[in-house]
Protein backbone atom coordinates (compact mmCIF):
# COMPACT_ATOMS: atom_id res chain seq x y z
CA UNK A 1 0.00 0.00 0.00
CA UNK A 2 1.59 3.17 -0.92
CA UNK A 3 0.59 6.72 0.48
CA UNK A 4 -0.54 9.24 -1.40
CA UNK A 5 0.96 12.52 -1.29
CA UNK A 6 -1.84 14.86 -0.37
CA UNK A 7 -2.22 12.58 2.83
CA UNK A 8 1.19 12.19 3.89
CA UNK A 9 1.77 15.56 3.82
CA UNK A 10 -1.73 16.25 5.80
CA UNK A 11 -0.38 13.52 8.60
CA UNK A 12 2.92 15.24 8.89
CA UNK A 13 1.28 18.86 9.44
CA UNK A 14 -0.80 16.59 12.38
CA UNK A 15 1.91 15.74 13.86
CA UNK A 16 3.87 18.88 13.49
CA UNK A 17 1.38 20.62 15.54
CA UNK A 18 0.49 17.86 17.91
CA UNK A 19 4.02 18.75 18.85
CA UNK A 20 3.86 22.21 19.01
CA UNK A 21 0.78 21.89 20.71
CA UNK A 22 2.77 19.08 23.86
CA UNK A 23 5.49 21.80 23.48
CA UNK A 24 3.23 24.46 24.53
CA UNK A 25 1.11 22.30 27.58
CA UNK A 26 4.94 21.71 28.55
CA UNK A 27 5.42 25.20 29.20
CA UNK A 28 2.37 25.81 30.58
CA UNK A 29 2.03 23.36 33.20
CA UNK A 30 5.52 22.51 35.16
CA UNK A 31 5.84 19.18 36.70
CA UNK A 32 5.02 20.36 40.14
CA UNK A 33 1.49 22.33 38.33
CA UNK A 34 -0.97 23.17 40.92
CA UNK A 35 -4.93 22.43 39.87
CA UNK A 36 -7.53 23.59 41.95
CA UNK A 37 -7.85 20.17 43.26
CA UNK A 38 -4.92 20.15 44.32
CA UNK A 39 -5.18 23.75 46.21
CA UNK A 40 -8.47 22.14 47.84
CA UNK A 41 -6.63 19.30 49.16
CA UNK A 42 -3.76 21.20 50.56
CA UNK A 43 -6.47 23.06 52.38
CA UNK A 44 -8.18 20.17 53.28
CA UNK A 45 -5.50 18.32 54.59
CA UNK A 46 -3.56 21.30 56.55
CA UNK A 47 -7.14 21.82 58.44
CA UNK A 48 -7.62 18.28 59.27
CA UNK A 49 -4.03 18.17 61.52
CA UNK A 50 -5.01 21.86 62.73
CA UNK A 51 -8.36 20.04 64.12
CA UNK A 52 -6.33 16.97 65.21
CA UNK A 53 -3.96 19.54 67.63
CA UNK A 54 -7.29 21.42 68.62
CA UNK A 55 -9.44 18.20 69.75
CA UNK A 56 -5.76 16.74 71.54
CA UNK A 57 -6.60 18.34 74.71
CA UNK A 58 -2.80 19.12 75.01
CA UNK A 59 -1.67 22.06 76.93
CA UNK A 60 -1.32 25.62 74.89
CA UNK A 61 2.17 25.57 75.30
CA UNK A 62 2.49 22.23 73.12
CA UNK A 63 -0.46 22.97 70.64
CA UNK A 64 1.33 26.00 69.63
CA UNK A 65 4.31 24.12 68.93
CA UNK A 66 2.61 22.14 67.17
CA UNK A 67 0.18 24.45 65.31
CA UNK A 68 3.68 26.32 64.20
CA UNK A 69 4.99 22.81 62.77
CA UNK A 70 1.31 22.81 60.51
CA UNK A 71 2.24 26.71 59.56
CA UNK A 72 5.96 25.66 58.74
CA UNK A 73 4.50 22.68 56.67
CA UNK A 74 1.77 24.33 54.69
CA UNK A 75 2.43 27.59 54.35
CA UNK A 76 5.42 29.48 52.82
CA UNK A 77 6.45 30.66 55.64
CA UNK A 78 9.64 32.64 53.57
CA UNK A 79 7.37 34.71 51.49
CA UNK A 80 4.87 35.40 54.15
CA UNK A 81 7.87 36.56 56.33
CA UNK A 82 9.14 38.24 53.78
CA UNK A 83 5.93 40.30 52.54
CA UNK A 84 5.59 41.30 56.25
CA UNK A 85 8.41 42.81 56.79
CA UNK A 86 8.40 44.96 53.61
CA UNK A 87 11.23 46.72 51.63
CA UNK A 88 13.25 46.32 54.83
CA UNK A 89 13.52 42.87 54.18
CA UNK A 90 16.16 43.82 50.86
CA UNK A 91 18.35 45.31 53.26
CA UNK A 92 18.87 42.36 56.11
CA UNK A 93 21.59 39.97 55.42
CA UNK A 94 20.89 36.35 54.71
CA UNK A 95 21.58 34.92 58.31
CA UNK A 96 19.58 38.49 60.04
CA UNK A 97 16.71 37.27 57.59
CA UNK A 98 16.71 33.75 59.06
CA UNK A 99 16.87 34.64 62.37
CA UNK A 100 13.82 37.14 61.54
CA UNK A 101 12.04 34.29 59.40
CA UNK A 102 12.06 31.56 62.59
CA UNK A 103 11.24 33.91 65.25
CA UNK A 104 8.02 35.29 62.86
CA UNK A 105 7.23 31.42 62.18
CA UNK A 106 6.75 30.74 66.37
CA UNK A 107 5.29 34.50 66.57
CA UNK A 108 2.39 33.39 64.54
CA UNK A 109 2.35 30.11 65.68
CA UNK A 110 1.84 31.66 69.28
CA UNK A 111 -0.73 34.93 68.51
CA UNK A 112 -3.00 32.47 66.17
CA UNK A 113 -2.36 29.42 67.97
CA UNK A 114 -4.20 31.71 71.16
CA UNK A 115 -7.40 31.94 69.35
CA UNK A 116 -7.71 28.15 69.63
CA UNK A 117 -10.29 27.97 72.11
CA UNK A 118 -13.11 30.16 69.58
CA UNK A 119 -12.59 26.96 67.53
CA UNK A 120 -13.27 24.12 69.99
CA UNK A 121 -16.54 22.32 68.42
CA UNK A 122 -16.30 24.04 65.47
CA UNK A 123 -16.14 22.97 61.62
CA UNK A 124 -14.40 24.17 58.33
CA UNK A 125 -15.99 22.87 55.36
CA UNK A 126 -14.01 23.61 52.00
CA UNK A 127 -16.49 24.75 49.66
CA UNK A 128 -14.54 25.36 46.45
CA UNK A 129 -11.21 26.63 44.51
CA UNK A 130 -10.44 29.12 41.78
CA UNK A 131 -7.87 30.19 39.46
CA UNK A 132 -7.34 34.04 40.57
CA UNK A 133 -4.40 35.76 38.23
CA UNK A 134 -1.58 33.86 39.12
CA UNK A 135 -2.47 31.66 41.91
CA UNK A 136 -5.50 29.68 43.23
CA UNK A 137 -8.04 30.67 45.86
CA UNK A 138 -9.83 27.95 48.18
CA UNK A 139 -12.78 29.11 49.93
CA UNK A 140 -14.45 27.66 52.85
CA UNK A 141 -17.10 28.36 55.14
CA UNK A 142 -16.40 28.31 59.36
CA UNK A 143 -19.11 27.32 61.85
CA UNK A 144 -18.22 28.47 65.11
CA UNK A 145 -20.89 27.94 68.19
CA UNK A 146 -23.25 30.55 68.06
CA UNK A 147 -21.85 33.22 64.91
CA UNK A 148 -23.00 33.34 62.05
CA UNK A 149 -21.21 30.65 59.55
CA UNK A 150 -17.48 32.82 58.19
CA UNK A 151 -15.83 32.83 55.03
CA UNK A 152 -12.42 32.08 55.21
CA UNK A 153 -10.64 32.26 51.82
CA UNK A 154 -6.99 30.45 51.36
CA UNK A 155 -4.72 31.69 48.67
CA UNK A 156 -2.07 28.97 47.79
CA UNK A 157 0.59 29.10 45.27
CA UNK A 158 3.06 26.95 43.80
CA UNK A 159 5.72 29.64 43.31
CA UNK A 160 8.05 28.90 45.61
CA UNK A 161 8.55 25.38 44.14
CA UNK A 162 6.00 23.55 46.33
CA UNK A 163 2.30 23.92 46.85
CA UNK A 164 1.64 26.42 49.83
CA UNK A 165 -0.63 28.90 50.63
CA UNK A 166 0.64 32.42 51.40
CA UNK A 167 -2.81 34.05 52.93
CA UNK A 168 -6.03 33.81 54.71
CA UNK A 169 -8.45 35.75 54.74
CA UNK A 170 -11.60 35.90 57.16
CA UNK A 171 -14.26 37.82 56.18
CA UNK A 172 -12.57 40.07 54.56
CA UNK A 173 -9.75 40.54 57.05
CA UNK A 174 -6.68 39.68 55.43
CA UNK A 175 -4.02 38.02 57.46
CA UNK A 176 -0.77 39.54 55.24
CA UNK A 177 -2.18 42.81 55.49
CA UNK A 178 -2.62 42.89 58.88
CA UNK A 179 1.09 41.42 59.34
CA UNK A 180 2.27 44.09 56.89
CA UNK A 181 1.16 46.82 59.49
CA UNK A 182 1.87 44.89 62.98
CA UNK A 183 5.69 43.81 61.95
CA UNK A 184 5.63 47.37 60.07
CA UNK A 185 4.70 49.20 63.81
CA UNK A 186 6.91 46.82 65.68
CA UNK A 187 10.39 47.38 63.38
CA UNK A 188 9.27 51.22 63.18
CA UNK A 189 9.58 50.72 67.74
CA UNK A 190 12.85 49.74 66.69
CA UNK A 191 13.65 52.52 64.48
CA UNK A 192 14.38 49.97 61.32
CA UNK A 193 16.84 47.60 63.74
CA UNK A 194 15.59 44.32 62.39
CA UNK A 195 18.01 42.21 65.30
CA UNK A 196 15.77 43.77 67.62
CA UNK A 197 12.45 43.30 65.94
CA UNK A 198 13.17 39.67 65.76
CA UNK A 199 13.93 39.72 69.39
CA UNK A 200 10.87 41.15 70.14
CA UNK A 201 9.24 38.97 67.90
CA UNK A 202 10.54 35.88 70.24
CA UNK A 203 8.77 36.91 72.88
CA UNK A 204 5.63 38.26 71.59
CA UNK A 205 1.83 36.87 69.80
CA UNK B 1 -42.12 60.94 58.48
CA UNK B 2 -42.12 63.19 55.41
CA UNK B 3 -39.92 65.36 57.57
CA UNK B 4 -37.80 62.39 58.74
CA UNK B 5 -37.30 61.51 54.92
CA UNK B 6 -36.26 64.99 53.84
CA UNK B 7 -33.56 65.06 56.53
CA UNK B 8 -31.90 61.70 54.81
CA UNK B 9 -31.97 63.23 51.47
CA UNK B 10 -30.24 66.42 53.23
CA UNK B 11 -27.86 63.86 54.97
CA UNK B 12 -27.11 61.87 51.76
CA UNK B 13 -26.51 65.33 49.60
CA UNK B 14 -24.35 66.00 52.26
CA UNK B 15 -22.44 63.45 52.54
CA UNK B 16 -22.15 62.55 48.45
CA UNK B 17 -20.77 65.99 48.57
CA UNK B 18 -18.51 65.90 52.03
CA UNK B 19 -17.10 62.50 51.54
CA UNK B 20 -15.48 62.09 47.69
CA UNK B 21 -11.71 62.49 49.17
CA UNK B 22 -9.77 59.97 47.48
CA UNK B 23 -7.94 56.83 49.75
CA UNK B 24 -4.50 56.89 50.45
CA UNK B 25 -2.49 54.58 48.33
CA UNK B 26 -2.87 51.73 51.12
CA UNK B 27 -6.75 52.03 50.92
CA UNK B 28 -7.36 54.48 53.93
CA UNK B 29 -8.56 58.05 54.53
CA UNK B 30 -7.65 58.92 57.80
CA UNK B 31 -7.30 62.80 57.91
CA UNK B 32 -8.57 62.83 61.48
CA UNK B 33 -5.60 60.64 63.05
CA UNK B 34 -4.49 62.36 65.37
CA UNK B 35 -7.86 63.07 67.13
CA UNK B 36 -8.80 59.41 66.51
CA UNK B 37 -5.95 58.25 68.33
CA UNK B 38 -6.85 60.16 71.38
CA UNK B 39 -10.57 58.45 71.08
CA UNK B 40 -8.69 55.07 70.15
CA UNK B 41 -6.68 55.46 73.93
CA UNK B 42 -10.12 56.42 75.55
CA UNK B 43 -11.58 53.76 74.20
CA UNK B 44 -9.07 51.49 75.45
CA UNK B 45 -9.51 52.41 78.58
CA UNK B 46 -12.88 52.25 78.95
CA UNK B 47 -12.48 48.75 77.81
CA UNK B 48 -9.91 47.46 80.28
CA UNK B 49 -11.29 49.36 82.97
CA UNK B 50 -15.11 48.55 82.77
CA UNK B 51 -16.14 46.65 79.76
CA UNK B 52 -13.31 43.91 79.74
CA UNK B 53 -14.31 43.06 83.33
CA UNK B 54 -17.92 42.92 83.12
CA UNK B 55 -18.26 40.72 80.30
CA UNK B 56 -15.33 38.39 81.36
CA UNK B 57 -17.85 38.28 84.49
CA UNK B 58 -20.99 37.60 82.54
CA UNK B 59 -19.65 35.09 80.20
CA UNK B 60 -16.99 32.61 80.93
CA UNK B 61 -14.49 31.69 78.77
CA UNK B 62 -15.67 28.75 77.05
CA UNK B 63 -19.26 30.02 76.59
CA UNK B 64 -21.42 28.08 79.19
CA UNK B 65 -22.79 28.19 82.15
CA UNK B 66 -26.12 30.58 83.28
CA UNK B 67 -24.44 33.85 82.39
CA UNK B 68 -24.20 32.85 78.61
CA UNK B 69 -28.04 31.95 78.28
CA UNK B 70 -28.68 35.29 79.72
CA UNK B 71 -26.73 37.35 77.36
CA UNK B 72 -27.89 35.40 74.54
CA UNK B 73 -31.35 35.91 75.37
CA UNK B 74 -30.56 39.79 75.83
CA UNK B 75 -29.02 39.52 72.70
CA UNK B 76 -31.88 37.96 70.65
CA UNK B 77 -34.45 41.02 72.26
CA UNK B 78 -32.23 43.55 71.70
CA UNK B 79 -31.79 42.42 67.62
CA UNK B 80 -35.16 41.66 67.59
CA UNK B 81 -35.92 44.88 68.61
CA UNK B 82 -33.65 46.14 65.69
CA UNK B 83 -35.33 44.32 62.44
CA UNK B 84 -38.18 46.37 61.42
CA UNK B 85 -35.28 49.26 60.96
CA UNK B 86 -33.55 47.15 59.45
CA UNK B 87 -36.74 45.90 57.47
CA UNK B 88 -36.46 49.47 56.59
CA UNK B 89 -32.96 49.86 55.40
CA UNK B 90 -33.46 46.75 52.71
CA UNK B 91 -36.33 48.57 51.06
CA UNK B 92 -34.41 51.66 50.82
CA UNK B 93 -32.16 49.34 48.99
CA UNK B 94 -34.01 48.28 46.88
CA UNK B 95 -34.28 44.76 48.07
CA UNK B 96 -37.83 43.70 48.80
CA UNK B 97 -37.02 39.86 49.21
CA UNK B 98 -35.12 40.56 52.59
CA UNK B 99 -37.17 43.01 53.60
CA UNK B 100 -39.65 40.21 53.36
CA UNK B 101 -38.16 38.33 55.32
CA UNK B 102 -36.55 39.84 58.12
CA UNK B 103 -40.70 41.16 58.82
CA UNK B 104 -41.95 37.49 58.91
CA UNK B 105 -38.66 37.00 61.52
CA UNK B 106 -39.69 39.99 63.40
CA UNK B 107 -43.56 38.47 63.98
CA UNK B 108 -42.10 34.81 64.43
CA UNK B 109 -39.72 35.60 67.05
CA UNK B 110 -42.16 38.41 68.78
CA UNK B 111 -44.73 36.33 69.27
CA UNK B 112 -43.65 32.33 68.85
CA UNK B 113 -40.25 33.96 70.28
CA UNK B 114 -41.87 35.26 73.29
CA UNK B 115 -41.02 39.05 72.39
CA UNK B 116 -37.88 37.92 71.00
CA UNK B 117 -36.13 36.24 74.06
CA UNK B 118 -35.93 33.11 71.94
CA UNK B 119 -34.81 32.77 68.16
CA UNK B 120 -37.29 29.88 66.32
CA UNK B 121 -37.60 32.42 63.55
CA UNK B 122 -33.66 31.05 63.02
CA UNK B 123 -34.07 27.99 64.13
CA UNK B 124 -37.33 26.38 62.92
CA UNK B 125 -38.65 28.98 59.83
CA UNK B 126 -35.18 29.22 58.29
CA UNK B 127 -35.33 32.96 58.52
CA UNK B 128 -31.65 33.67 59.92
CA UNK B 129 -30.45 37.72 60.50
CA UNK B 130 -30.05 39.62 57.13
CA UNK B 131 -28.41 42.53 59.11
CA UNK B 132 -28.20 45.60 56.99
CA UNK B 133 -27.94 49.10 58.09
CA UNK B 134 -28.07 52.94 56.86
CA UNK B 135 -24.54 53.50 56.35
CA UNK B 136 -24.72 50.00 53.72
CA UNK B 137 -27.94 51.90 51.92
CA UNK B 138 -25.90 54.96 52.13
CA UNK B 139 -23.01 52.55 50.35
CA UNK B 140 -25.71 51.24 47.67
CA UNK B 141 -26.85 54.79 46.57
CA UNK B 142 -23.47 55.59 45.50
CA UNK B 143 -21.94 57.82 48.76
CA UNK B 144 -18.64 57.17 49.48
CA UNK B 145 -16.76 55.91 52.52
CA UNK B 146 -15.48 59.19 53.65
CA UNK B 147 -12.50 59.41 56.00
CA UNK B 148 -12.04 57.05 58.86
CA UNK B 149 -13.33 57.66 62.28
CA UNK B 150 -12.98 56.21 66.20
CA UNK B 151 -16.47 56.96 68.03
CA UNK B 152 -16.21 57.38 72.10
CA UNK B 153 -17.41 54.55 73.19
CA UNK B 154 -19.07 53.05 69.84
CA UNK B 155 -15.55 52.40 68.36
CA UNK B 156 -14.51 52.67 64.85
CA UNK B 157 -16.69 53.90 61.78
CA UNK B 158 -16.08 56.15 58.81
CA UNK B 159 -17.92 59.52 58.29
CA UNK B 160 -20.62 57.38 55.92
CA UNK B 161 -21.36 54.96 59.23
CA UNK B 162 -21.49 57.62 61.21
CA UNK B 163 -24.46 59.60 59.76
CA UNK B 164 -26.12 56.40 59.13
CA UNK B 165 -26.23 55.14 62.82
CA UNK B 166 -27.95 58.99 63.50
CA UNK B 167 -30.40 58.33 60.59
CA UNK B 168 -30.86 54.94 62.10
CA UNK B 169 -32.21 56.09 64.98
CA UNK B 170 -34.32 58.70 63.51
CA UNK B 171 -36.14 56.00 60.87
CA UNK B 172 -36.17 53.40 63.38
CA UNK B 173 -40.13 52.30 63.05
CA UNK B 174 -39.87 50.95 66.84
CA UNK B 175 -39.35 54.80 68.23
CA UNK B 176 -43.29 55.29 67.27
CA UNK B 177 -44.10 51.65 68.64
CA UNK B 178 -43.15 51.73 71.32
CA UNK B 179 -42.32 54.34 74.87
CA UNK B 180 -39.04 55.62 76.22
CA UNK B 181 -38.83 53.71 78.45
CA UNK B 182 -39.68 50.30 76.47
CA UNK B 183 -37.39 51.68 73.80
CA UNK B 184 -34.25 52.52 76.56
CA UNK B 185 -34.87 48.97 77.86
CA UNK B 186 -34.49 47.64 74.11
CA UNK B 187 -30.99 49.87 73.82
CA UNK B 188 -29.90 48.03 77.07
CA UNK B 189 -30.38 44.80 76.30
CA UNK B 190 -28.10 45.33 73.04
CA UNK B 191 -25.43 47.20 74.67
CA UNK B 192 -25.29 43.81 77.42
CA UNK B 193 -25.38 41.18 74.26
CA UNK B 194 -22.35 43.37 73.04
CA UNK B 195 -20.12 42.92 76.65
CA UNK B 196 -21.24 39.37 76.50
CA UNK B 197 -20.12 39.21 72.60
CA UNK B 198 -16.73 40.59 73.76
CA UNK B 199 -16.51 38.51 76.65
CA UNK B 200 -17.02 35.39 74.03
CA UNK B 201 -14.62 36.11 71.79
CA UNK B 202 -12.08 38.02 74.31
CA UNK B 203 -9.09 35.76 73.02
CA UNK B 204 -9.42 37.97 69.28
CA UNK B 205 -10.33 41.21 70.88
CA UNK B 206 -7.31 41.31 73.58
CA UNK B 207 -4.97 40.17 71.07
CA UNK B 208 -6.11 43.39 68.78
CA UNK B 209 -6.21 45.82 71.43
CA UNK B 210 -3.51 44.86 74.08
CA UNK B 211 -0.78 42.92 72.40
CA UNK B 212 -0.10 44.74 68.90
CA UNK B 213 2.49 47.11 68.79
CA UNK B 214 0.06 49.11 67.32
CA UNK B 215 -3.89 48.86 68.27
CA UNK B 216 -4.87 52.02 66.49
CA UNK B 217 -3.04 51.09 63.15
CA UNK B 218 -4.61 47.36 63.76
CA UNK B 219 -8.09 47.93 64.66
CA UNK B 220 -8.16 50.38 62.12
CA UNK B 221 -7.62 47.96 59.55
CA UNK B 222 -9.12 44.85 60.82
CA UNK B 223 -12.45 47.39 61.15
CA UNK B 224 -12.19 48.48 57.85
CA UNK B 225 -11.60 45.32 55.80
CA UNK B 226 -14.13 43.52 57.42
CA UNK B 227 -16.80 46.50 56.58
CA UNK B 228 -15.69 46.54 53.54
CA UNK B 229 -16.45 43.51 53.01
CA UNK B 230 -19.92 42.97 54.98
CA UNK B 231 -20.59 45.80 52.03
CA UNK B 232 -19.18 43.98 48.85
CA UNK B 233 -16.31 46.37 48.78
CA UNK B 234 -13.76 43.84 47.88
CA UNK B 235 -10.17 45.21 48.54
CA UNK B 236 -7.74 43.97 45.61
CA UNK B 237 -5.64 40.32 46.22
CA UNK B 238 -2.02 40.90 47.65
CA UNK B 239 0.45 38.49 45.30
CA UNK B 240 3.51 39.01 47.09
CA UNK B 241 5.73 36.64 44.62
CA UNK B 242 4.82 39.85 42.43
CA UNK B 243 6.44 42.38 44.08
Amino acid sequence: MTLMPNEFRRHNRRGFLGLIGAGLALVAQPAWALDTDEARALIEKSLNEVYTVINSGQPPAQMFKAFEAIFARYADVDIIARSALGPAARQAGAAGFAAYKQAFQGYIGRKYGKRFREFIGSEIEVTGARPVKSFYAVTSVAYLKGRSPMEVEWHVSDKSGQSRYFNIIIEGVNMLASERAEIGAMLARRKGDIAALTADLQQAG
Amino acid sequence: MIARYHLIAFFAAALAGGCSADRDGDGIHDPYEPMNRKVHAFNRAVDSRVVKPLSSGVSGKDGKGIGSHVVEAAGNFGSNLALPGTAVNHLLQGKPAPAVRTTFRFLVNSTLGFAGLLDPAGKDFALPEEDTDFGQTLAAWGVGEGAYLELPLIGPSTERDAVGRVVDLVIDPMRGWLNRDQYLIGMGARAASKAGERGRFSDSVDSILYESADSYAQTRLIWLQHRRHELGEEGENIDPYAE
